[in-house]
Parts: C-alpha cells; sequence; structure tokens
C-alpha cells in the first residue's frame, strides 16, 4: 500500500514539473532576467543596501535589455534554495545569491539547471556544470586606511574592534587595521570582542560600550546594524562605518564609511551574460577596480584626513600593500617574511590574529 | 441589544469543517482590503500567497517539503493539547533532536553504509525525547507548570546549538563559518522526486500522522489521553495514572519532534547552521490547533500554513511585496481560526436585555 | 578595578536591565490574573516602532512613551477578544500575536530605517549628570525612574489595594471569584491591557534610549527574556526588579569581561552565558514548585481558561 502510494506521487509530481519549464521558456528578443537574493532587508543601511544599490546601478545600465527581481529576507538553508528555484522557474537564467550562507544552495542549483548562471558573494566552492563564479571585495582595503587614521587619533593607543565571528573576512579586517595602526603607532593594541552575532542591536551598543569603558578611544565594528556608531557618536569616540555611508548616525564621531560598490561588477557579468561571453572566474576586486571607496572623511585633522588619502591613492594605483611582509602573528610565529605577502589565498582564508591584536580567536 | 453565545448541546460538526475554510476565505478578503489600503495590489498579493502555490505544480514539492516538519511536531504536539498536558518546547526537542543526530553524523563521517541515516534517525529521536523528557521529569518530581519550563528549555537548546555550530563541531574545512559540515551521501534521505528535493521523511512523516490518527481515535492510548485532558478525576478512577501520561506525552511529542529535526539536518538543510532553528517548533503549536487536535487536520493545517510560507517568497519576487506581509498573513489567519474555533461550540444569538453580566468564556474545543 | 570601572558597568547594567523590566512587570500583572500571554516579544516591537516613529515625526520622546504603550495595548487586546471573549487557547492565540507583532511593525518600519532620532536625555543638569559618582544615579534616562516607580506602584497594587485583591483573587480560583460577583473576564482585560502597555514601553526602550535607530526585530528577543524573568521571579514585584538587573548583569558582565580579555570568560562558552538567565529560572522554577511556601505564589489558573459554573 506504502509503495503504491509512493509511486502515484512521484509520478503525478514528476510529470508536472515539466509544464512551467516549457512555458517560461525565453526567446532571443525577450530581455534577460536576472534574479537576485538577498540575507536581510534591502534597507538595513549596510550590507545589503549596497547590493540593492548595485543592482539599480546595472538596471539603469542596461535599460530595457534586462529586467530584474529580488526577494528580501531569505533565510539560509532550504528557504535559500527554494527562493533561487523560484526564480529559475520565473525565467531568471542570472542569478546573484549575495551572502556566503546560500552557498550550498547555490551550487545545488547551479548542479540542477546546467542553463543558469550563478554569481556567488564570498563564496568558495565550485559548480560541476562550470556556471557558478565566486566574488569578492578586498574589505581590508578600507579597513587598512582606517587603522591608520586610528593610529593617528588615539591618544591612549587602545582601539577596539566588534567583531561577529571568526570568519577570514572578519579576522582580515581586524589585521588589516591593526597592521596600519602600528605603522602609525608601534605600540597601538587592538581589543576584540566576538559577539557571536551579525545583527542584535542592542548587544552591538553594549558591546561597543565595554569595549570604550575598557580604555579604547578609537573603534571600528563588523555588525550589520549601526547602533555602535551610535554608542561611539554619544561617548566622543572616534569610530568608522561599514557597507555604506554611516555618518548620519554619527555626524561628529563617524569619521568616514567602507562603501561596497558592486555595481560596475553586475553590470560587468550580466553584460558578460548578455552577449554570451560568460565564463566561471571568481572575482576579488578592491579600491582598484572601483568596487570599494570611503565616504568623504570629516571631522579630522588635516594630516590624518591628508594620511588616508594618500593611502587611499596607494591602494588605488597599487603601490600599497597593507600585507606586505615581515607580518608576525600575535603568538609570535612569522606569517610573511621581509619581502614576502601574503597572497589572495592567506587573505581569503585567514585564521590568525596578527601581532598586536589583544586577544585570541574564539574556538 | 448585545451579542449572546449560547452552547450548543453538541459541537457542532458543520461548523467543525466550515470554520478553517472561513477563516481562510475571510483572511484573503481583509488581508486584501488592508493591503489595497497601504498601496500594494491587494487582490494579486492575496492570489500569489495563497493561490499561486497552488497552480504552479512545480511548487508543490516546496510546500511538501515546508509542511512536513510542521505536521510531523504538530501531531505529537496534538496528542499532548488533548491531554491538556502543554509542552510549547517543541522548537527544543527539534534542535536538540537535530543536534544528537547531527553528532552521529559527525562520528560517521568517514564512513559509509546503509545504517549510518537509520542510526542519526534513532539518535534524533532519543534526542528529542530526552529533551522533552526534563519538563516531564520536572512536572511529575517537582509539580513544575511544564508550560514555562518547556520554554525555558527551548532557549537553553538554542544557546547550546549556537555553541555546537560556533565552536567543537565547525566545519573544519568551512574557514570558521558558524555551521556544521555537509551531510555524506550516506547520510541523507533519498529524494523521492528528481529535480526536487521532496524527500523519504515526507512519507515518513505521513505515515506516521495516519498511525497518530488511528492510535488517538480507536486505541486504549488515545481514550486514556482524552480522558486524563477532559476528566482527570474520572481518569484517576479509571486506574489512568496522570504522570505517567505527562511522561508519555512529553516523550512522543518531543520524539517526533527530534526525528523532524533530524530529517531537516538529513533532507532539505544538509547541515547544522546559526540558521537552523527556523520557529517550527512554535509554528507547529499554531497547526496543531488550526487542526483541531486531529492528525488528518493537522497534515491540511500544516499545508495551509506551508502554503503561506511558499506563497511568500512568492508575493516578494512577483509583486515586491514586503517580507512582512508573510507574517501578517499568517497572523490574520491564525486570529480567524482561533476566533472561529467558539462557532463551534456555541451558537451566537441577538438577545434583548441581558440583566445578568453574561460570562462568554468556555474550554476551547481543544479541552 | 576601578571605581569607575564598576559605575560604567554598572550603568550599562541599567541599559540592559530597564526594557525587561518593564515588560516583565506587565506580565506579571497579566499572569496574576490567571493569563499567559506569549505575545510579549510582538507587543513590545510594536511599543518600539510606534515610539520611534512619534519621535521621528514630533521630536517629542514623552509623547513616544504614551504612543508605544497605546500602540501596544491596542494589539495586546487581540489576544483578549480571542481567549476572553472567544475562548481560544493562550497559548496559541499569544504566539500568533508575536508573529502578528512582528510583521507588524516590519511593515510599519519600513519607511524608518535609516533615520537617526534623537535619544532621550536625562532629567538632571550635566553638572550632575556628567560627575564621576553623580552619574551613576542622575545620568539615566526618565524611563529608568518610572521603571522604578512602576515597580513599586504594582507592589503597592498587588499587596495594599482591594483591586489587587480582587485581581489574585481571579488569577488563583477564577470561579470562585466569579460566584462572588467578581467579573472575572473584566479584570483580565485590564490585566491583558496593563501587560500590553508596560510591553510597550519596554519596547519603546530601545529606540528612546539604547539604540536610537530602527531596526527589524530590534527587541532581537528579548521578549522572551521577561517571559523568563516573571517566573524567576516567582511573580513577585521586588524579586522582578532584582532578577532584571541580574538577568541585566550577565548579558554585560560577559562582554566587559570579553573587553578587558578576562580568564572570567574562559569559565564558560559565550552561549553558556546566554543560556544562564533560562537555566537559572528552570532551577527557582523547581525549587518554588516543589517548596509548599513558595510556590503557593504562582497563579493557580495561569493559562486556563475560564469557565464559569453557571
Amino acid at each position: 500500500m506504502i509503495r503504491l502510494n509512493r509511486r502515484h506521487f512521484i509520478g503525478g509530481a514528476a510529470a508536472a514539473a515539466t509544464l512551467p519549464m516549457l512555458a517560461s521558456r525565453a526567446t532571443a528578443a525577450d530581455p534577460l532576467k536576472v534574479g537576485y537574493i538577498y540575507v536581510g532587508p534591502i534597507n538595513d543601511g549596510g550590507w545589503n543596501t549596497a547590493h540593492e544599490a548595485g543592482r539599480q546601478e546595472m538596471l539603469k545600465k542596461f535599460g530595457d535589455r534586462v529586467v530584474s527581481q529580488y526577494v528580501e529576507n531569505v533565510a539560509e538553508g532550504p528557504d535559500a534554495e527554494r527562493v533561487l528555484r523560484d526564480l529559475y522557474n520565473q525565467g531568471n537564467r542570472l542569478l546573484y545569491a549575495t551572502s556566503f550562507g546560500f552557498m550550498d544552495s547555490a551550487v545545488k542549483v547551479a548542479q540542477a539547471f546546467p542553463d543558469v548562471t550563478v554569481e556567488m558573494c564570498t563564496g568558495f566552492k565550485p559548480s560541476p556544470n562550470n556556471n557558478l563564479s565566486n566574488y569578492n571585495i578586498r574589505f581590508h582595503q578600507a579597513r587598512s586606511i582606517f587603522g591608520t587614521m586610528a593610529g593617528m587619533l588615539s591618544k591612549t593607543g587602545v582601539g577596539a574592534y566588534l567583531a561577529t565571528f571568526p570568519v577570514p573576512e572578519v579576522i582580515s579586517g581586524i589585521n588589516s587595521f591593526t597592521i596600519a595602526a602600528r605603522k602609525v603607532n608601534p605600540n597601538f593594541k587592538t581589543k576584540v570582542i566576538w559577539i557571536n552575532t551579525w545583527y542584535d542591536p542592542a548587544k552591538e551598543a553594549d558591546a561597543a560600550r565595554a569595549l570604550i569603558d575598557q580604555g579604547a578611544d578609537v573603534m571600528t565594528q563588523h555588525t550589520d546594524s549601526p547602533a555602535a556608531v551610535q554608542v561611539c557618536e554619544s561617548k566622543g569616540v572616534p569610530t568608522f562605518g561599514q557597507g555604506s555611508d554611516q555618518g548620519q548616525f554619527g555626524p561628529t564621531m563617524c569619521k568616514s564609511s567602507s562603501l561596497d560598490l558592486w555595481g560596475s561588477f553586475y553590470t560587468l557579468r550580466t553584460q558578460a551574460k548578455l552577449d554570451g561571453s560568460w565564463k566561471p572566474e571568481d572575482t576579488y576586486w578592491g579600491m582598484k577596480e572601483g568596487a570599494l571607496d570611503i565616504a568623504a572623511i570629516v571631522n579630522v585633522p588635516d594630516d590624518v584626513k591628508a594620511a588616508a588619502e594618500k593611502q587611499k591613492a596607494a591602494w588605488i594605483d597599487g603601490s600599497y600593500d597593507v600585507y606586505a611582509g615581515p607580518i608576525k602573528d600575535n603568538a609570535g610565529n612569522v606569517k610573511a617574511a621581509a619581502g614576502a605577502s601574503l597572497n589572495d589565498g592567506d587573505i581569503l582564508g585567514m585564521d590568525w590574529l596578527v601581532e598586536g591584536v589583544d586577544g585570541t580567536l574564539p574556538s | 441589544m448585545r451579542l449572546k453565545l449560547e452552547k450548543r448541546p453538541d459541537p457542532s460538526r458543520f461548523m467543525l469543517y466550515a470554520t478553517p475554510v472561513g477563516a481562510v476565505v475571510l483572511t484573503m478578503l481583509v488581508g486584501a482590503i488592508i493591503f489595497t489600503l497601504i498601496g500594494y495590489n491587494g487582490a494579486a498579493a492575496v492570489y500569489q500567497v495563497f493561490i499561486a502555490p497552488l497552480t504552479l505544480s512545480y511548487k508543490w514539492g516546496d510546500i511538501a517539503v515546508k509542511a512536513s516538519p510542521l505536521i510531523l511536531i504538530g501531531v505529537g504536539l496534538a496528542v499532548g493539547n488533548r491531554a491538556a498536558i502543554w509542552n510549547i518546547g517543541a522548537e527544543g526537542q527539534y534542535i536538540v533532536g537535530a543536534l544528537a543526530g547531527t553528532g552521529i553524523g559527525i562520528l560517521t563521517k568517514d564512513m559509509t553504509g546503509f545504517w549510518i541515516l537509520p542510526a542519526m534517525l534513532l539518535a534524533g529521536l532519543a534526542g528529542g525525547a530526552i529533551w522533552g523528557g526534563i519538563p516531564a521529569l520536572m512536572r511529575n518530581r517537582f509539580n513544575v507548570n511544564e508550560t514555562l519550563s518547556s520554554l525555558m528549555l527551548t532557549y537553553v537548546a538554542i544557546h547550546l546549538m549556537n555553541h555546537m555550530v560556533t565552536g567543537p563541531w565547525k566545519d573544519p574545512k568551512g574557514f570558521s563559518f558558524p555551521q556544521t559540515a555537509l551531510v555524506t551521501p550516506s547520510q541523507t534521505l533519498p529524494i523521492l522526486v528528481p529535480g526536487t528535493y521532496v524527500h523519504l521523511g515526507i512519507v515518513i512523516t505521513l505515515i506516521i500522522a495516519v498511525i497518530m490518527w488511528f492510535l488517538m481515535s480507536r486505541s486504549l492510548f488515545g481514550f486514556q489521553v482524552r480522558v486524563v485532558g477532559s476528566a482527570p478525576n474520572a481518569a484517576r478512577h479509571g486506574g489512568f495514572s496522570q504522570k505517567g501520561t505527562v511522561w508519555l506525552v512529553f516523550l512522543l511529542s518531543g520524539a517526533l519532534a527530534g526525528l523532524a529535526g533530524i530529517f531537516e539536518v538529513t533532507g532539505p538543510f544538509g547541515q547544522m547552521s546559526l540558521g537552523f532553528p527556523q520557529n517550527y517548533g512554535f509554528t507547529a503549536i499554531i497547526v496543531a490547533f488550526l487542526g483541531r487536535l486531529n492528525p488528518l487536520g493537522v497534515i491540511i493545517a500544516g499545508v495551509v500554513l506551508a502554503i503561506t510560507y511558499v506563497g511568500g517568497d512568492l508575493a516578494q519576487s512577483a509583486l515586491q511585496l514586503p517580507n512582512a506581509s508573510k507574517g501578517i498573513f499568517q497572523a490574520l489567519m491564525l486570529f480567524f481560526l482561533l476566533a472561529s474555533d467558539v462557532l463551534i461550540r456555541y451558537r451566537v444569538r441577538l438577545a434583548g436585555n441581558v440583566s445578568a453580566p453574561m460570562a462568554v468564556a468556555a474550554r476551547s474545543a481543544a479541552e | 578595578m576601578s571605581i569607575d570601572y564598576i559605575i560604567a558597568v554598572f550603568i550599562t547594567v541599567v541599559g540592559a536591565a530597564t526594557p525587561i523590566l518593564f515588560a516583565g512587570l506587565g506580565e506579571l500583572v497579566t499572569e496574576k490574573s490567571g493569563m499567559l500571554n506569549l505575545g510579549v516579544e510582538g507587543m513590545m516591537l510594536v511599543g518600539a516602532v510606534a515610539a520611534f516613529a512619534t519621535v521621528d515625526l514630533t521630536g517629542s520622546p514623552w509623547l513616544a512613551v504614551v504612543v508605544a504603550a497605546a500602540a501596544a495595548a491596542a494589539v495586546s487586546m487581540t489576544f483578549a477578544v480571542l481567549t476572553l471573549s472567544l475562548s481560544a487557547n493562550q497559548v496559541a492565540t499569544g504566539l500568533a500575536l508575536t508573529i502578528f507583532g512582528t510583521g507588524l511593525s516590519t511593515l510599519v518600519g519600513k519607511s524608518f530605517t535609516g533615520h537617526g532620532i534623537k535619544p532621550f536625555t536625562t532629567l538632571f543638569p550635566d553638572w550632575l549628570a556628567n560627575d564621576r559618582f553623580g552619574k551613576a544615579f542622575f545620568s539615566f534616562s526618565p524611563l529608568v525612574y518610572f521603571s522604578f516607580i512602576m515597580v513599586a506602584l504594582v507592589w503597592w497594587f498587588l499587596n495594599r489595594t482591594r483591586g489587587g485583591l480582587i485581581l489574585r483573587a481571579v488569577g488563583e480560583n477564577d470561579l470562585s471569584a466569579h460566584s462572588i460577583g467578581y467579573s472575572v473576564i473584566g479584570v483580565r482585560y485590564a490585566a491583558v491591557a496593563f501587560g500590553g502597555a508596560m510591553a510597550g514601553i519596554g519596547g519603546a526602550a530601545f529606540p528612546l534610549v539604547l539604540t536610537p535607530l530602527w531596526a527589524e526585530g530590534l527587541t532581537g528577543g528579548r521578549g522572551w527574556i521577561a517571559i523568563a524573568l516573571v517566573v524567576f521571579s516567582g511573580w513577585k514585584p521586588g524579586r522582578l526588579l532584582a532578577g532584571a538587573y541580574f538577568f541585566g548583569l550577565l548579558g554585560t558582565l560577559e562582554l566587559y569581561a570579553k573587553a578587558s580579555g578576562s580568564i572570567f570568560t574562559a569559565m564558560l562558552p559565550s552561549e553558556g552565558w546566554a543560556a544562564l538567565p533560562y537555566i537559572a529560572t528552570i532551577v527557582v522554577l523547581a525549587i518554588i514548585s516543589s517548596s509548599k511556601a513558595g510556590g503557593g505564589n504562582a497563579p493557580a489558573c495561569l493559562g486556563k481558561p475560564f469557565i464559569p459554573s453557571t
């Protein structure tokens, strides 16, 4: 009885499943449909806002040659896979999955539909169908500029970094910030709190207070809400925003923000899909390619501003590398000898804290 | 003139079946009006949330996947609620079941064999039952209110899970991202419909629901549960142990919630991560009530709720309806359904002057 | 550890404790009447978004507190109507209320995301509020002092007034309260409304004091901690106050210990700290339930529907 039911169930569902795919087959004249999924709300003022701005910029470039859909607040896991399949079934043949947690879902969807093209943000797994690429931004470049400014602005020589999870992106931000600050002030120390959440504004604010009460007189954060920026503003501690311009939450104390600019990447890859030249190739852009910038620097002495702008120019022309040796971790092990430098693989897989960081990685 | 509720001599069979339909229809109407008022295409929104998932056959599998854990947890809870024993910690039992199964998964990650998956499922059952057993033990030994203790244990379970996936059980090849390694092929539930993720767990869920229906309506066990729930004194005279029933109810509903958890790990999720708790355990409480605490009704209620999840995402991509609308539609539907419960046991009458203040309260259909 | 450091920790603890104190106080009164409303998180979010919107539009944090209380009390009435007038199950209805409040606050808040508002400032002059020791008493928002007043008022109401006696009678034995002639339903309506208003003010503390911004799910699950807190307190206002500060201290100490790099944190992983309030609640629950002395304080009719004998 069970077997009979099961066979019936399979047969019915499978036969029906083929219909919508016939219906949604696109013709050459149709615009390309491009789908996006976001892990949070598009107006979070950070990560997702930046991706949505990139989508809008791409849409403006292509006019009626491209139409686009997005789904926000997609939970990682099976929901993400379902939404990606949905977007595919609604005719989207280029999908941008904009959060690390979507990686396994994105790979599965790329595997299931050979004619889809998937771009996976901050991912690292390939697709067996050769239809998936990973893309990322060199966030640490902006962090090093903030480190330089922090080193110059700090009087106590103690900076703070509000961190989420010990993933390479966060670690390389901490290390880059600390290395740059110590080039200005060799005694600079960075205190780190791991709050084990990407998003809990009240906890972020409390952690920021704890760091400041502990003697930090400059700080930056890697969390999704601007709560820490507001605390710094009220306590008069210089800080830096991330993801998009958070100056409105700290008009005097938020000295600058890192800006993720996904627009030119989205335009380039969508263009490639349109003219049929798309190939799987991982992208790791930075300031040079215009994928990362910092917001206007405000309320700092002229020399600080000049140093920051000089470093930004050096990132753009390729003459600066925060990860040029000699670099030691905070247990004293040499990570890059003098004359050597960390390569992209080292940065994307970073699992150690640099000399000058107070504390350890949570196990 | 005021509305007066008058108790029916017998619960209305007609209302039992008519009210859920009425509530869903009312939700569509009110939802359409609300979303039109705040500037969206209300009718289209209702269509996307409630109807579109049914018309798109490729969504049927998604509905089944989403409904399955709600049904499995819901039938377990329905039993307890029949006995007037309130387990609201199914979310925690779901998580601990998943953790227990994942533990076996991590131990066996380099092995292959047909026995691995069943071992994980058994561990899931056991994990859920153990977590569910704690409130039962506390109720029987210390007279602790099981509603409160099972709720508190859910949060302990969530933090336990957070610890495991950010610490000891983190995928060693996962660059420290807070999640466990993906399950291996030997640890994965077979997919029944190629191209979807309709898995074996869904069929097992349906079988369990039917068995539970049979047990509840045709067996001494079902009789015991109902008597303990509706007439505790009579139950005592009849020799049914209250404590025994507490144990039974919690171990059973905990085990089923744990099984639902490990089904998600070995099926749709393929791993555990911080996003693993999806509030299925809480939503299933509502599903149990929507299903009128009848296992067959729970199947339907689980499917209806699953439709709104799947449809909510469709509405977002098709109409750019905000994600929060899904919650509004679900809450409206729940409110209407809970409100319409009263019609099963009561008749609404327009009454003239009622001198004595008439208390309009009674046991819900659940009791 | 300097005195300044202790004062700094204390100020953060007060901030963390105030919202759960308000929400817990409301839920305590609701539960004392025999009603278990699990919609606290949803009501807090409605209060939070209402408060934010009010300040954003009018600039008045005082008005925002009133609007937050009114808005949350209004949504709590859906719970009251369903459970009291239509005798729906309290657990299911409370959960539905949380789903509703979360969805509603997100929808309403959409147009306010990305705005910053001016938070509540202290009532006292700067020389007091910024004083090295004075700030331990005078640097807080008016909500903090109001929370103390409310604790005292609730204690006085429950233990010293006729109204409090009736409320407790209704929660202890609804049938006898009914037979004496009290309106069980009326009392419970009022208790639910009070619980809603207090949860709304607790939610308002987030945008008005802690994080002057709007973001989805701003309260971060603290409605559930408030429910734990009520149980932890053994349904006593004084202990609720102590419990709120204890829970606030647990969360704050962890962050301060981490910031100082102290070995203190190594004693327990971060998730252990987060779970402690719930574990402590379970332990307290076991103790007060098994001892006859304290057990009497849990409302006997908690969560049970009211069935009049006539």
